[in-house]
């Protein structure tokens, strides 16, 4: 690394060579994050189909070979769908905002992206490591219902209309309950920071999974992660793109690769759920036991596996329940999440004013 | 400080590189052959009936609004969380003062049936 800065010191001068070594080595670091991320994507949706096909006793996507290598059956779906997306015609509607209905899936997809930036991958593995990390996310995923938004209005569709007014109401009413949530999360670590909140959830004993957040904060870990699969638009809350009632929601007009760009975020948001969920509840890249082979893995494997874990609880949802009717959506969200999630917090201030001693008399002191 | 923001700048920067490529990219690849029916708002085979600049719910715009003073909530909450452990039993009783009186408002729109969607 110092050579390749002090290369780049020589080719372009004293003034602009670090400037540009920064650039250059952020930017090689953006694309090790996106290019993982959009295939973890495309392999995402393989797997959702791979493995609903299971649930539902039969096997999924199994002819497309990966380049003609025979026992890869099914591998290659995932890049011919790509490929078949980008050559499908984009139909931009008459009565459509031309503007704004290209922009909408851009939009979209750019804060999905975007919240990567400071998501710590291991305890040195993160792009910019800023104090209000957790706050920079919570915007990032706030910005992604302007995309909904404005498609939806853009297409100048009943349907898309419809679609997008449900989607944003149902994103902004389960953003709330994951605030809340978030903020005893925040009471617990003391930090707004990622990696601060990882180191956190450290303890002494070799029993790490007990130190980690999910513990003390288990119906806050539920209502965290239901919203997050209430508000990345996924079964059993996709009424927002009920296909058998308004067709396919605000991305009813939308075709090929505008299309694909709506649903490649709608799947970077379902992984930045899961990966939040690992971080915030499940220790991120800590070992479940602080033992002799456990920790010899670097902790990177530990959050894929974390990832991977709750990822198959979306799909396991969507084979499983049956889809939630609109009000009974909004009454989950404002009648049960947030009640739950304010007298939780009031729960924990409780319990983090009283004094030591009395705190470490309850079982709790595994917790604190 | 600030120079750990300028990652999150380019990431920006390449989140909507990666969009508008994927954009153009499929206008590039694809045929483009448009025709009146094509183009015409997808409502389920029939012509579009009217406008979709309809009046809408109400309600929605309800949710919006208790949207935004509960997200308020919210941003008081963060840095009181925070701290918690410094400012003892003075700020946790003063926090409790605040969401009490939120919450009387939670109540008060719980019971006007705000929160109803039938």
């Amino acid at each position: 690394m110092e050579s390749i800065g002090q290369l780049f010191e020589q080719i372009f001068g004293a003034e602009w060579g670090p400037m540009l070594f920064t650039l250059s080595t952020n930017v090689t670091f953006i694309f090790a994050i996106v290019v993982p991320l959009l295939l973890g994507v495309a392999y995402l949706t393989f797997a959702e189909r791979k493995i609903i096909a299971y649930m539902q006793h039969r096997v999924g996507p199994n002819r497309v070979t990966f380049f003609g290598i025979s026992w890869l059956r099914g591998w290659g779906q995932p890049i011919a769908d790509a490929v078949k997306a980008l050559m499908k015609e984009i139909v931009i509607p008459t009565g459509a905002n031309k503007f704004l209905f290209v922009l909408a899936p851009i939009l979209t997809i750019m804060p999905a992206l975007a919240a990567w930036a400071v998501v710590p991958f291991s305890a040195e593995l993160v792009l910019a490591d800023i104090n209000a990390g957790l706050l920079y996310i919570l915007a990032m995923t706030s910005m992604g219902v302007y995309g909904v938004i404005i498609a939806g209005w853009a297409s100048n569709s009943k349907y898309a209309f419809l679609g997008a007014m449900r989607s944003a109401a149902q994103v902004v009413s389960y953003e709330l309950a994951m605030g809340f949530a978030l903020v005893c999360v925040l009471m617990m670590s003391q930090s707004l920071n990622l990696g601060d909140i990882v180191n956190g959830q450290q303890g002494e004993s070799w029993a790490s999974f007990m130190h980690w957040f999910w513990i003390p904060l288990f119906p806050m870990f539920l209502v965290y992660f239901i919203s997050g699969v209430a508000e990345t638009n996924r079964a059993p809350f996709d009424v927002a793109e009920g296909e058998s009632e308004i067709v396919a929601g605000f991305h009813v007009d939308y075709s090929g690769m505008a299309f694909t760009v709506f649903f490649l975020a709608e799947y970077a948001n379902m992984i930045l759920v899961a990966t939040l969920t690992a971080i915030l509840f499940l220790g991120g890249w800590l070992p479940p036991l602080d033992i002799a082979p456990l920790n010899m893995i670097p902790g990177f494997i530990w959050l894929l596996f974390k990832i991977g874990f709750l990822l198959f609880f979306f799909l396991w949802f969507r084979a499983t329940f049956p889809r939630y009717r609109y009000d009974q959506i909004m009454r989950l969200g404002w009648k049960v999440f947030i009640p739950i999630t304010i007298i939780w917090i009031v729960v924990l201030g409780v319990v983090m004013q009283l004094p030591e001693s009395l705190r470490n008399s309850f079982p709790l002191n595994l917790w604190f | 400080m600030l120079e750990n923001y300028f990652p999150i700048l380019l990431f920006l920067i390449i989140g909507f590189v990666v969009g508008a490529g994927c954009m153009v990219g499929g206008w590039l690849l694809a045929p483009n052959r448009p025709d009146k029916e094509k183009l015409s708002a997808y409502e389920c085979g029939f012509d579009a009936f009217e406008d979709a600049r309809i009046k809408f719910d109400v309600r929605y715009y309800l949710v919006a609004i208790l949207f935004i003073l509960f997200d308020l909530e919210i941003a008081f909450l963060f840095p009181w969380a925070i701290v918690l452990e410094e400012i003892g039993l003075f700020g946790f009783v003063a926090m409790m003062i605040f969401l009490g009186i939120l919450v009387v408002g939670f109540i008060y729109e719980w019971v006007r049936g705000a929160l109803e969607w039938d």
